[in-house]
């Protein structure tokens, strides 16, 4: 029985579980089968939103990854003859054509399935860049404080006077529109996120016994930042690069939605909604379903961002 | 006090001189960003020789601090040079267009605030209770919404389908509601959020359950006690969302044809009006600068801790 409750206990990963458990095994001994299984259920509801969000980032991976598999047409290809077909449920539409065609006939579908690799390149790309920028000079920044502090606190503020989608807009506008500089772009611009963030929980680790600890056996600055400062403020960067992807594919779609982003034919969801502004009234659905497609995979990273807020850092939980 | 108050605004303006300076060397820099600024400032087919006289009189043959310093010293007054799509003075293109902008932004903040303020207070008051779950889900579905991709949604049901507000344009109040609406949707969400997180930590402080065992009923408590407390990180999000406002409204004016800044600086993209550009910059600079400003004094008096 002893060895039971132990099981049980440790099976366990919230603390007032953890404690009723406990409680009623010592009341009860023989409860604690049934209980299981009903504290599972309660687990998975209590989880759900991180679970609909992990199913709907992986199908957004897979997709991305293998678009060229799982594509029913190719999306660049053009058929005239087949254009603003209405999606398969409507009437008029085509089972070949699940989600209709553009006005250029091409398969709606398979675009917004490729339509995945731009976002997700680009959302990834951006978030690995501006958090090097960002939480480098968060370290430096909080952990030596004085001038650089002060000159780097000061520049977050020059940042954050413009705003990041105008600032992008204008940069792209007059660098030209491809990939290298939408990723380079937004990741110069959004190292802010991380910044202030990072830095203040820098200020709070300096002050630490190990980081004293690990100056007084001598450590050089850059090891007690690398090995020590940096594992402990790691909570908050992930849950901060996590929300910023999300942010980062909206930015990248409103790119693409003005024209500013990867440029055509590669499909993006930004640009096929701009695709389908003039044929609103008689074709919905060219605009409706890509935007779709980015409130689906924005929900999906939020939700899991929130999750892990909640996991890893509870100085962060709002 | 008032001297205080004073010496404080005094800070924070220089604070913001500072911060402006930083901007007008980004401002600045727009025009090298794609190598040769002649070729940036001027319409694209200028014969080579009037582009070297261009050369010679806009001082771009000088080193670049003094084109800064040059450059620095007509921003200061407002000159950002001519806009050669409209011939006219880039800056008094934006000052042309900017009271559409500001009505615009102005009734996408008070939208915003129309809705954060009782999503945020009544989930924050029932946490954990359906009603908080509902306000959760409508609040990230907020801060998910593509905001363009909104804006034609909008289009499509309240315009094309039920024909209740204008499709686009800039005719009357009708045709504010839905741009509006757009520009307000993630501000909202993030206001929404942040007043219930700041509510439900303000809730559990000692003050309030003084304020509650002394006998006050719960009306006064969240009123006077909680919420002027709760006030103070949804203002610091509040400064922040100006910016996030300003750069929905260039979406919001570009898909519904609203004749605001956002839309002069777009179509000023296809035809590389790079002064119109950077007058918009700096403009939206200023404006996020200035109601920072304004907020940092609220703070003082939501906090009286905070010293001016």
């Amino acid at each position: 029985m002893a060895g039971s409750t132990r099981a049980f206990v440790s099976d366990d990963s919230t603390m007032i579980d953890a404690g009723n458990a406990i409680r009623l095994s010592r009341v009860t001994p023989t409860l604690p089968a049934r209980k299981r299984a009903r504290i599972d259920v309660n687990r998975i509801k209590h989880n759900l939103p991180v679970l609909i969000g992990a199913l709907i980032v992986v199908s957004v991976i897979v997709c991305a990854i293998l678009a060229d598999v799982i594509s029913p047409h190719d999306p660049t290809a053009q058929e005239l003859g087949k254009r603003l077909l209405p999606p398969s449920f409507m009437a008029g539409g085509s089972p070949e054509y699940l989600l209709g065609t553009d006005p250029l006939g091409r398969d709606t579908l398979s675009r917004i399935i490729h339509g995945a690799r731009v976002s997700l390149t680009v959302g990834i790309a951006v978030v690995l860049l501006s958090g090097t920028i960002g939480v480098t000079l968060a370290l430096v920044s909080g952990y030596r404080g004085g001038k650089v502090d002060l000159v780097l606190a000061r520049v977050a503020d020059i940042q954050q006077a413009i705003p990041f989608l105008i600032l992008a807009i204008a940069v792209v506008a007059v660098l030209g529109a491809n990939l290298v500089n939408l990723i380079l772009v937004l990741g110069i611009t959004t190292w802010v996120f991380y910044f202030r963030v990072v830095r203040g929980e820098v200020l709070a680790t300096r002050q630490e016994d190990y980081v004293e600890a690990a100056r007084v056996i001598g450590c050089g600055d850059g090891r007690i930042m690398l090995r020590h400062v940096l594992p402990n403020v790691s909570g908050s960067i992930i849950v901060i690069a996590t929300l910023l992807v999300a942010s980062t594919i909206i930015f990248e779609a409103s790119l693409s939605f003005l024209g500013l982003g990867v440029q055509p034919p590669t499909p993006t969801w930004g640009g096929m909604v701009s695709d389908g502004r003039d044929y609103l009234v008689d074709a919905w659905w060219v605009s409706v379903f890509p935007g779709l497609a980015i409130l689906l995979t924005v929900l999906g990273i939020n939700l899991c961002g929130d999750w892990l807020r909640d996991k890893l850092d509870p100085k962060l939980k709002d | 006090m008032a001297a205080r108050v004073l010496v404080f605004l005094i800070q924070r303006l220089l604070l913001g001189v500072i911060v402006l300076l930083g901007v007008s060397v980004t401002v600045f820099a727009l025009t090298h960003l794609g190598g040769d600024p002649a070729a940036a400032l001027l319409p694209l087919n200028t014969p080579p020789e009037d582009v070297e006289l261009f050369r010679k009189k806009a001082g771009l043959d000088q080193p670049l601090p003094v084109q800064y310093v040059n450059f620095l010293s007509h921003a200061v007054r407002g000159d950002f040079g001519q806009s050669f799509r409209y011939r006219q003075e880039a800056m008094g293109l934006i000052l042309e267009r900017l009271p559409a902008t500001l009505k615009l932004a102005g009734l996408g903040m008070f939208f915003a605030l129309l809705f954060a303020l009782p999503f945020g207070i009544i989930s924050g008051l029932n946490r954990g209770t359906y009603v908080d779950a509902l306000s959760r889900v409508i609040v990230l579905l907020g801060q998910s919404i593509p905001g363009f991709w909104l804006a034609i949604v909008l289009i499509l049901v309240f315009a094309v389908q039920l024909r209740w507000l204008p499709v686009s344009g800039s005719a009357g109040w009708q045709s504010l509601i839905l741009p509006a609406i757009v520009v307000a949707v993630f501000p909202a969400a993030t206001i929404a959020r942040i007043l219930r997180s700041s509510l439900i930590n303000v809730m559990n402080r000692d003050y309030i359950r003084t304020a509650r065992a002394k006998g006050l009923s719960p009306t006064p408590v969240v009123a006077r006690h909680a919420l002027k407390n709760a006030a103070i990180p949804v203002v610091t999000v509040i400064g922040f969302q100006v910016g996030v406002l300003l750069g929905g409204a260039v979406i919001a004016e570009v898909v519904f044809a609203y004749p605001g800044i956002g839309r002069l600086m777009i179509q000023s993209i296809s035809a590389r009006d790079v002064p119109v550009i950077q007058a918009f910059v700096a403009m939206t600079a200023i404006i996020v600068v200035s109601v920072n400003i304004f907020l940092d004094l609220i703070y003082g008096w939501l906090d009286p801790r905070i010293r001016f």
